[in-house]
């Protein structure tokens, strides 16, 4: 049985997957590390607005999450860690983690003090720039652990240290070192999840030149409702409503020069993003480019009520290139209609980039197919788990971390 | 026997500076309360150590901790399973979030406390439920690829397990593929069907009984103690803790595509008939034409994409390239839907030129002497087109087999309950496996369309779920979404007049009945949300730490100031899911709503006893608001219908309303997102203004 176990298992990474495989491997009784790199949980999910096809908040899971950690003592979690060294073999591996400088200690209560005090501003990365945020700040409303952290880059220490004079807990160290222990544990689950493609490559686009040219999970934190426009959706340029929205499938996915492989999600993700668009400013005007539309399953109920949007606009084929008005920052987007069989060109306040899924890879040595996915079998008791080994929406990376979780437990092979 | 309980009451997080805390500790003036102390910082070593002490010394049973929310320093403040511990969140619904004249932020901490006293002295520590003789033997429904992987991950993890087969064979339709796509790279090969060495892994398995030519005859019990009778021409019963449904699917039938030619000409064929034909080595003409979404993405047919026929007519497509080199192959298709890595395999077969793909819609197929035309709206062209081949396959599409045949003995009916278009699936997109009834996990095509390699995912997934819920019932705790409590209903059947409410009412089949109607309920399908608790009127169902009483306790402990001070009081029922942490983060964004509200966490707002409604309104509180989960197609409640009943029980709420003479405005529902925390303020200051222009409850100091 199960029970007869005794040491842990590693779950590296707690974003969606990592969570869901820590949560059911400890509900069923065995003791589970899991590690995030970030000061807090949730990883990339924790940044969208919201899920198709239900449009609903990824909060609302991330709490019933949450709430089956905090009442589960058989998890330990470590943030702001990674595992850099692994050795061994099943049932008994050795993974070496290396905890960042815990500035801001655990007993922090998340007063919010200290933040009035901060003189110095950062650029907040959790709304990808958009915003500022005071170098010692709360990462996000469902930040869990509920803590302040300090970004290191930014902060000035000692020279200022008025957060640390103001703290009533003594609960930031500014003196904090690194930390590397290590851990012994029966199997290893990878679950470093995907980071977006840089849209900045795919030169036609002009990513890097427009401000009012987006990726898609910038597109999230700028509609979502503790985003950068508190819940409107902006654009980057004068922080206005656009009303005229043009998004580009496949900015980089299912292209030999860039993502040889389909990234899976980025169609249901615009036509969710439209569809939110449509519900909150039903006078605005949408119109998607795409190869092929890839909604399985169910989901076509999703893409046939944007077919039914007379505002929503599908239009197969590629964008060629995007160009600036540089009075007012709007876009001049010139494709080809190839069910039209002609070119179009149309202007847009904003233009969001379906851009795909690249995969997180571990610190420590890992084996990886040519597309850079962590291969599915890693070798005996290291089972790698949804968008680190191959592109998957939210639902089926939960499948898959659930299926892993059952894998780790496996004593007998 | 006496309960002692502890006070501690934080002064830190801005806490002392808002309220007189010492005034606050005049409040604990039972004489249950042994100790009530305040501290700087409570969740501090010392706060902890101080607390832990006292618990020792003084042999305290109860503490309150009034403080910051009950979502926070949850690894502080967790003290030996005996001690039963309230927080009192005294950060976020009082200091922060009240706007407030400081004696109305002062009046609600110390109904807060009164409240949380009250509840203390009216619950008790649950004693967990455990059944006798919990089975570690799963029992899985379905020999298919589905089946068969949730057998074998099963028995890994050291589970017996049963694998039942309607079919004298096993392997369901996997085992009649020729071949195989491959999902990993390179993808220049075919590969063999996984399902035979699956099977001969399985066969060879001594933890894996397998009964061929066998139904289900009836399940009845409950998780931990599923009573399975089989029948194959005798009955055979098997206790089974848990139960995986991989019951698989049916092709869609393609008679019902005779505008596609199936049935006119003995040419077309379905993407089935056509791997029969390959693997039993027949001849292949050369020229062949393949419909996509033959039957699917079709409102007359399957609204769905049934996902896996893209990929297989690009597999069969490489059986005719590979077989006759002067071959020919088209593809009509209205999207191809190779996702993430089977793009790979798409590029493979797209690199191949007398491979044709045309998006386009099929208007006509028909026989024309050894030929097939099929007619094309040729929408890519904008053109007609007409194609004269020799072969036509229709690539058709899944339907779920259904999950009847497991014969529950249950009263919501034999199978799971099925979602839009006969699938059993969860509704709940973080939470795949969330299923209606505790113990019972679908997995496969049964559950959703899917392919090959996401079947052989979702059994490991669902196996792992039935696994869980074995160990869960061996703790007597119950599954998600409350995963871990230790609470369940208890019955004081002398009250009971069968009036089916609770039986009715209650989402996950937990009680079977007697022909009379009395409930027998089934604790271990119980997942805990209280909404027979709040069905009851008769006030027999109760926990052990939510009970009618204790929560009429709570309410009754609010001091409700009379007409005269123009203090009105509304009670709030926030639902603990969704809506409390929106007031917790309405609260930390700096958002404030009225000090009149007094806020009683729930489980489910379908556990909302009309008995409350009337007690608060008896006390002379002006207004009830109910906030919950939102309901609807899409609905976010946990419970399924938990927040809808809001809705259906309303009516027989307006009648108690209305016997008391009172306005129907005096309750109001309203639905929140967990990221709707801009809306708390609004939604309190506009019922406030609500209550205000219909005045004060007459019954207020009665």
């Amino acid at each position: 049985m199960v029970l007869l176990e005794n040491k842990p298992i590693l779950v590296i990474g707690a974003g969606i997957s990592g969570i869901t495989s820590a949560v059911e491997i400890a509900e069923v009784g065995r003791e589970v590390i899991l590690i995030e790199k970030e000061p807090w949980l949730g990883g990339n999910v924790v940044k969208m607005n919201n899920y198709f096809p239900k449009l609903c908040p990824p909060a609302c899971g991330l709490e019933i999450n949450f709430r089956r950690i905090r009442q589960n003592s058989r998890i330990t979690t470590y943030t702001a860690t990674e595992a850099i060294a692994l050795s061994g073999s099943k049932g008994h591996f050795t993974v070496t983690l290396r905890q960042a400088p815990q500035l801001v200690k655990n007993n922090c209560t998340a007063c919010g003090k200290c933040v009035d005090v901060c003189p110095v501003e950062r650029p907040d990365d959790f709304n990808y720039g958009f915003t500022n945020s005071k170098a010692i700040y709360l990462p996000h409303d469902m930040a869990f652990p509920m803590k302040y952290s300090i970004d290191d880059n930014y902060c000035t220490k000692s020279e200022c240290a008025k957060c640390v004079n103001v703290c009533e807990y003594n609960a930031i160290d500014l003196q904090a070192t690194e930390k590397q222990f290590n851990v012994e544990v029966e199997s290893v689950i990878v679950a470093t999840g995907w980071k977006n493609y840089d849209a900045g490559r795919i030169e036609n686009l002009n990513y890097n030149n427009f401000d009012n040219v987006i990726s898609n999970i910038e597109f999230e934190r700028l509609i979502a409702p503790g985003g950068v426009g508190e819940g409107q959706l902006v654009r980057p340029s004068d922080r206005k409503i656009p009303k005229e929205i043009v998004f580009v499938q496949c900015a980089g996915s299912r292209d030999e020069n860039h993502l040889p492989y389909c990234s899976a999600v980025c169609c249901s993700a615009s036509l969710k993003h439209a569809l939110t668009i449509q519900q909150k400013y039903p006078d605005s005007k949408i119109r998607i480019f795409y190869i092929d539309l890839r909604v399985t399953g169910r989901n076509e109920d999703f893409l046939n009520k944007v077919q039914d949007n007379k505002n929503i606009e599908l239009i197969k084929g590629k964008v060629a290139k995007i160009e600036e008005v540089k009075e007012t920052k709007n876009l001049v987007v010139e494709a080809e209609d190839i069910l039209a069989g002609k070119k179009v060109r149309m202007e847009a306040e904003l233009v969001v980039l379906a851009t795909g899924i690249v995969p997180n890879i571990p610190l420590f040595n890992t084996e990886r197919n040519e597309e850079g996915f962590l291969s599915a079998d890693q070798g005996n008791g290291i089972i790698s788990v949804a968008c680190c080994k191959k592109p998957m929406d939210v639902s089926s990376s939960v499948k898959d971390a659930t299926a892993a979780a059952l894998k780790a437990i496996q004593s007998k092979n | 026997m006496e309960k002692k309980t502890g006070i501690y009451i934080c002064s830190g997080c801005g806490i002392g500076k808002s309220l007189k805390l010492e005034k606050l500790k005049q409040i604990a003036v039972q004489p249950s309360v042994k100790i009530c102390r305040l501290h700087g910082s409570l969740c501090s070593v010392d706060g902890f150590e101080q607390i832990k002490n006292d618990i020792d010394t003084e042999k305290l049973d109860n503490i309150v901790i009034a403080a910051c929310s009950p979502r926070e320093k949850t690894d502080i403040f967790s003290f030996p399973d005996h001690i039963l511990m309230e927080r009192l969140n005294l950060r976020e619904h009082v200091v922060w979030g009240l706007e407030a004249e400081d004696d109305d932020r002062q009046m609600a901490a110390e109904d807060y406390l009164r409240i949380a006293l009250a509840k203390l002295k009216n619950i008790t520590n649950p004693v967990p439920y455990i059944s006798d003789n919990i089975s570690n033997t799963i029992v899985v429904v379905g020999g298919g690829i589905t089946g068969i992987t949730a057998a074998l991950e099963g028995a890994k993890a050291g589970y017996p397990v049963h694998l039942v087969e309607k079919e004298d064979s096993l392997g369901g339709w996997s085992a009649s593929l020729h071949k195989q796509m491959p999902s990993a790279p390179p993808y220049n090969e075919l590969i063999e069907p996984v399902i035979h060495a699956k099977l001969a892994e399985a066969l060879a398995n001594p933890d894996i009984t397998i009964h061929k030519s066998t139904r289900i005859e009836s399940i009845a019990g409950q998780p931990g103690n599923f009573e399975v009778v089989l029948q194959n021409g005798q009955s055979e019963k098997i206790e089974a803790g848990a139960i995986v449904a991989a019951m698989g699917w049916k092709p869609y039938d393609a008679n019902k595509l005779s505008h596609l030619g199936y049935g006119k000409s003995d040419k077309v064929l379905t993407n089935i008939e056509f791997e029969e034909k390959v693997k039993s080595q027949s001849d292949l003409p050369q020229n062949i034409l393949f419909i996509q979404c033959a039957g699917s993405r079709d409102k007359n047919h399957l609204p769905y994409c049934s996902t896996y026929c893209c990929g297989t007519s690009l597999k069969q497509a490489r059986y005719i390239r590979e077989k006759s080199p002067d071959s020919s192959v088209f593809i009509i298709y209205k999207d191809i839907r190779t996702p993430g890595m089977y793009e790979g395999f798409y590029k493979e077969v797209q690199a191949d030129d007398q491979v044709f793909f045309t998006k386009g819609e099929v208007t006509a197929v028909e026989d024309i002497e050894n030929k097939v035309k099929v007619s094309v709206k040729d929408t890519l062209l904008g053109d007609d087109i007409i194609l004269t081949v020799d072969m036509v396959v229709l690539a058709t599409g899944m339907t779920p087999a259904g999950t009847t045949d497991l014969n529950l003995k249950y009263r919501l009916g034999k199978g799971l309950p099925e979602l839009k278009y006969d699938f059993s699936d969860s509704h709940f997109i973080c939470f795949p496996y969330e299923s209606r009834r505790t113990g019972i996990y679908a997995a496969g095509t049964v559950r959703a369309p899917m392919d090959i390699a996401s079947c052989m995912e979702d059994a490991s997934g669902a196996m792992l779920k039935a696994i869980q819920c074995i160990e869960f019932m061996k703790r007597g705790e119950a599954v998600h979404p409350r995963s871990g409590d230790k609470s369940y209903p208890d019955l004081y059947m002398d009250r009971c007049t069968d009036c089916k409410r609770c039986t009715e009412e209650c989402p996950f089949g937990m009680y079977d009945e007697t022909e009379k109607g009395t409930p027998l309920p089934n604790f271990n399908r119980c997942r805990r949300c209280g909404i027979c608790m709040g069905s009851c009127p008769e006030r027999v169902i109760n926990f052990a730490d939510y009970s009618i009483n204790s929560v009429s306790a709570m309410i009754k402990a609010v001091v409700i100031p009379d007409e005269f001070e123009e203090k009105p009081r509304v009670l709030a029922f926030v639902c603990e899911n969704d809506a409390y942490p929106a007031f917790d983060m309405a609260a930390r964004r700096g958002l404030k709503w009225s000090p009149y509200v007094r806020i009683i966490p729930v489980r489910c707002l379908g556990s909302i006893n009309k008995v409350w409604i009337s007690d608060a309104l008896s006390c002379g509180y002006d207004g009830i608001l109910q906030i919950g989960c939102k309901p609807g197609d899409n609905y976010q409640c946990h419970f399924i219908h938990g927040s809808e009943l809001t809705r259906t029980r309303g009516e027989n709420i307006q009648e108690t309303l209305q016997s008391m003479m009172l306005e129907p405005e005096r309750i109001r529902t309203e639905f929140v997102e967990i990221t709707d925390y801009r809306k708390i303020p609004e939604i309190i200051s506009e019922y406030m203004e609500e209550i205000e222009l219909i005045g004060p409850n007459p019954f207020k100091g009665m």
